[in-house]
């Protein structure tokens, strides 16, 4: 606000010819939105430390605690525990990365003015929706990667066996980033205020982690909360990744006695619709002329 | 810089209402390109509100209205380049420095200011790496302002920008309009500080309860430039006791200060001059010429507008107890 100086060297004037400029490309910003928000998301404790490290010193500490295994009929090799641990708290990861991340980050913006100071800028919105996506799903990645990292390292967990194992692995990755990132989106519908946001989130959270088969074998859980787990995203993503990570024999363990895959994906289908649905109706930018 | 023939803001008979609750009755209003026009009027006037129209963020309920040749209800990406606000309260952009957030918020105009030359402009030059969060309340709204310049627009919405600033910060900040409009820009200035209407505006509209009462350059404005002076002096010391001339005015004492209210101040002072020397007097202690500011005048007409409210609604009150 000083510099004169700046000023009568042109610092405000732009040449008029410059105006017939075209608008930055929609690729361009969703990269720039994206690369903005990891930044922010590794920068902050609330994000850093409880949604990104959380669900990875779980699988630090329960990896440690946990021992035993689970038996399978006579002449097969009995499942390490840490191997069924580990493909829930993937799952996990991923709700902690997209879904409590976006509902928590995004119910703030939204009430902190930071959507509305964006909605007044030429930034189209779907840029600004791509830059949560892509961001959510390169620390979903991230988050995996590490924990495959210190599941196989520290816990000598085994990695998918085959192509057709590690498909069904990336499969459900996506599938549930996909989802668990329109879910976060969606439910900011339903957070009053930026104070309300974690007590919001969390809960649903721990308890799905508890009842769908993430520190505790699914079918060990009492019935009427197998079935509360099972209208829930977590809990099938769960048995996805147990497709991927466990001996085929493991099915008889499993509801049904079957890996039961297609329902894996219909059910993610679903809550990503309705999530979307939710998105397209009822986010709030603020734009009060667009409510 | 081309100028259209069209204002930069037009806008006629614009409404806004909220179920039953009017919050703007019917505005009418011209702002051309290049000036700078304020805004003023006391909180819950619907300043905001008319603003937030002309910015596209907010639906009108009626009327007409053209922001840069555009109804700003359906204003497009390339409409909203060309638009450049600040608003009145700051947004949370925790985690970032000053100039990745500038730089930011540069990728999404076609044509931007340079990014360091924006954050001098603002004068945070020494906090360009400092994350945001760590910014005192008046250095984030100097991000906000950065950040309302960055895309270079044309026509600049300023809702209250100095609030929180201290004195030398204001004055810089008012430094940063007088070049903006010395560059052709238009600015729209909402605030709540008279001196800065009266020291940055071309003109000033008053709304008060969601009706311009009037528009008028800050110098004119409630017959200002028509109004009464006042000549005060302090009669203390070898003019205590002393018996005035004839003035041509009204005189009031007041606990030894002398105020005359009159339309001929020059004279008034020309009398009282000789006077004080014929008591050996060159000087006559606290002497002023004041005409009322643009503040009493402002406070003058809230007032004023407020006794008629209030007596409409004791009048509808009084009809409806004889009915």
């Amino acid at each position: 606000m000083r510099s004169d100086e700046a000023l009568s060297a042109g610092a405000v004037a732009a040449p008029a010819r410059e105006r017939s400029r075209k608008q930055p490309g929609i690729l361009g910003l969703s990269v720039a939105r994206t690369v903005i928000e990891l930044k922010q998301f590794f920068r902050q404790p609330q994000s850093a430390v409880f949604t990104f490290a959380l669900p990875l010193l779980l699988l630090l500490l329960f990896g440690s605690i946990f021992s035993g295994t689970i038996k399978g009929p006579p002449g097969v090799k009995a499942v390490d525990f840490r191997q069924y641990f580990l493909a829930g708290m993937i799952a996990s990861g991923v709700m902690s990365t997209c879904f409590n991340n976006l509902a928590i980050t995004i119910s703030l913006e939204q009430h902190e003015g930071l959507l509305k100071r964006l909605s007044l800028t030429p930034l189209p919105p779907a840029a600004y929706f791509a830059g949560k996506v892509a961001s959510c799903l390169v620390i979903s990645v991230i988050e995996t990667v590490l924990m495959l990292l210190v599941a196989t390292l520290l816990f000598g967990v085994s990695l998918p066996v085959d192509l057709v194992h590690w498909a069904a692995f990336i499969g459900v990755l996506l599938g549930g980033v996909a989802t668990c990132t329109l879910l976060g989106i969606a439910y900011t519908r339903f957070i009053p205020n930026s104070n309300a946001a974690t007590p919001m989130v969390m809960p649903i959270y721990l308890i799905l982690q508890f009842i769908s088969g993430v520190f505790f074998q699914f079918t060990q859980v009492p019935a009427f909360l197998q079935a509360v787990a099972s209208v829930f995203p977590l809990r099938w993503m769960a048995l996805g990744f147990r497709y991927a990570f466990l001996p085929d024999w493991f099915k008889m363990q499993e509801t049904g006695h079957t890996w039961n895959i297609p329902l894996v994906f219909g059910v993610l289908a679903v809550w990503l619709a309705a999530g979307l649905a939710v998105t397209l109706r009822t986010f709030r930018w603020g734009r009060a002329g667009n409510a | 810089m081309t100028i259209a023939a069209e204002p930069a803001v037009a806008v006629r008979g614009l409404k806004k209402s909220y179920g039953d609750v009017s919050a703007l009755a019917g505005i009418d209003l011209e702002i051309e390109h290049g000036e700078v026009f304020s805004l003023l009027g006391p909180n819950g006037a619907g300043k905001t509100t008319f603003v937030e129209i002309l910015e596209g963020y907010r639906g009108r309920s009626g009327g007409e209205a053209r922001v840069l040749g555009v109804d700003p209800a359906h204003g497009t990406r390339a409409w909203r380049a060309r638009l450049g606000i600040v608003l009145q309260s700051t947004a949370a952009f925790e985690g970032l420095s000053v100039e990745e957030l500038v730089a930011h918020f540069a990728r999404f105009y076609p044509a931007p200011m340079a990014v360091s030359r924006v954050i001098g402009l603002v004068g945070l030059e020494g906090k360009r790496k400092q994350r945001w969060t760590s910014l005192s309340g008046g250095q984030k709204r100097r991000v906000d302002l950065a950040l309302g310049l960055i895309g270079d627009p044309e026509l600049i919405f300023l809702d209250e920008p100095t609030t929180g600033f201290d004195p030398a910060a204001r004055r810089q900040a008012w430094d940063v309009v007088r070049e903006l409009t010395s560059l052709g820009k238009t600015v729209v200035l909402t605030t709540h500080y008279l001196d800065e209407a009266e020291a940055l505006a071309d003109r000033v509209a008053v709304i008060i309860a969601g009706q311009v009462v009037e528009v008028s350059t800050p110098r004119e404005l409630g017959g200002r430039a028509r109004a009464v002076a006042h000549v005060t002096f302090s009669a203390s010391d070898a003019l205590a006791g002393k018996p005035l001339p004839v003035l041509r005015g009204e005189v009031r004492a007041d606990d030894g200060r002398f105020v005359i209210t009159t339309d001929y101040p020059t004279a008034v002072v020309a009398v009282l001059t000789e006077w004080a020397a014929s008591h050996g007097l060159d000087e006559i202690p606290a002497l002023a010429v004041t005409r009322p500011s643009l503040e009493d005048t402002y406070l003058r007409m809230i007032a004023e507008r407020e006794a008629r409210d209030g007596d409409k609604v004791q009048a509808r009150a009084l009809a409806g107890g004889t009915r």
